[in-house]
């Protein structure tokens, strides 16, 4: 059910944030700290797979992702909306409490961007269909 | 000066490989002065803000780190210094919204609410340097303030 979709290798300079496929769903997993490049490149990218791939929808997640500053959140809200232009919605997955709390303060509430707690909440989201929950998640109304 | 978070550092930046360098660094110095994690990110998160404008806008610069003490209470000091084009309407530029590149316009007005001390001195042709300070343990700054 895991596969990668294909794309152009980067470059050796920048990073790369590798887009697996769930079924229809395409699920990004952002890691720690990004280079500004590496994020541009994830939006192409993301554009790029939608498109090849036919997904209806796409997972973030950024549970390890502890800074998300304006020009990250211009990104994200720019990936969700061009996913939308594809047909795909896309739902961001595990924010960081603190990160939370800050983006309000920046000003920045990202209201284009659907959210979810856990990646199975929003897989059930997207497909509607409910997902297994990993234990110790905190997925609700699983049956 | 020396404390027991480390001593002055100047950090450059000319690349968002810098920035990157800028946000890993003022964590450490924060974890290490005893803020907590929310006040971590929002001090992290107002340098990598500030850091991109001294980039995008002043053409590259410098940051300065400087670990402060007031009557016992740890406290830690950004200073961005670019040589750029400066600002001409400061307060145009404070502003939520206001952007003349990339981004959402949240850099600097952003930036300002997210720590305890604001400051900004900027000319066309001077340049621009923005002085940001932050104390462990104290509360945020009323909306009414910022």
């Amino acid at each position: 059910m895991n596969e990668a979709v294909p794309w152009p290798l980067p470059g050796p300079a920048t990073g790369h944030v590798p887009v697996l496929r769930l079924g229809d769903v395409l699920l990004v997993t952002l890691q720690g700290d990004l280079y500004d490049s590496t994020a541009e490149q994830l939006q192409r990218d993301l554009a790029e797979a939608i498109a090849r791939s036919g997904a209806a929808g796409v997972v973030i997640d950024v549970s390890g992702v502890d800074v998300v500053d304006s020009f990250l959140g211009r990104i994200l809200a720019e990936i969700a909306g061009q996913a939308r232009l594809l047909a795909a919605r896309t739902v961001l997955v595990g924010m960081r409490p603190a990160v939370a709390i800050t983006l309000v303060e920046l000003g920045l509430t990202l209201p284009g961007l659907r959210t979810a707690l856990s990646t199975e909440a929003a897989m059930e989201l997207l497909t509607g269909r409910a997902w297994p929950a990993r234990s110790g998640g905190r997925h609700r109304g699983s049956p | 000066m020396d404390t027991a978070a480390g001593a002055q550092a100047r950090l450059p930046i000319r690349s968002d490989m810098d920035l990157m360098w800028v946000r890993q660094h003022v964590r450490q110095m924060a974890a290490a002065l005893g803020f907590g994690l929310v006040d971590q990110t929002k001090l992290v998160t107002a340098a990598s803000e500030l850091a991109r404008n001294t980039l995008v806008y002043g053409g590259g610069g410098t940051m300065e780190t400087t670990p402060l003490a007031e009557g016992g209470t740890p406290g830690l000091r950004l200073t961005f210094r670019d040589e750029g084009p400066g600002i001409a309407d400061l307060e145009q530029a404070l502003q939520d919204g206001f952007t003349s590149g990339e981004g959402l316009g949240m850099g600097l007005g952003g930036a300002r609410r997210l720590v305890h001390e604001f400051a900004i001195e900027s000319s066309p042709g001077a340049g621009t340097t923005v002085r940001v300070t932050s104390w462990v343990g104290r509360p945020p700054l009323r909306r009414e303030e910022v």
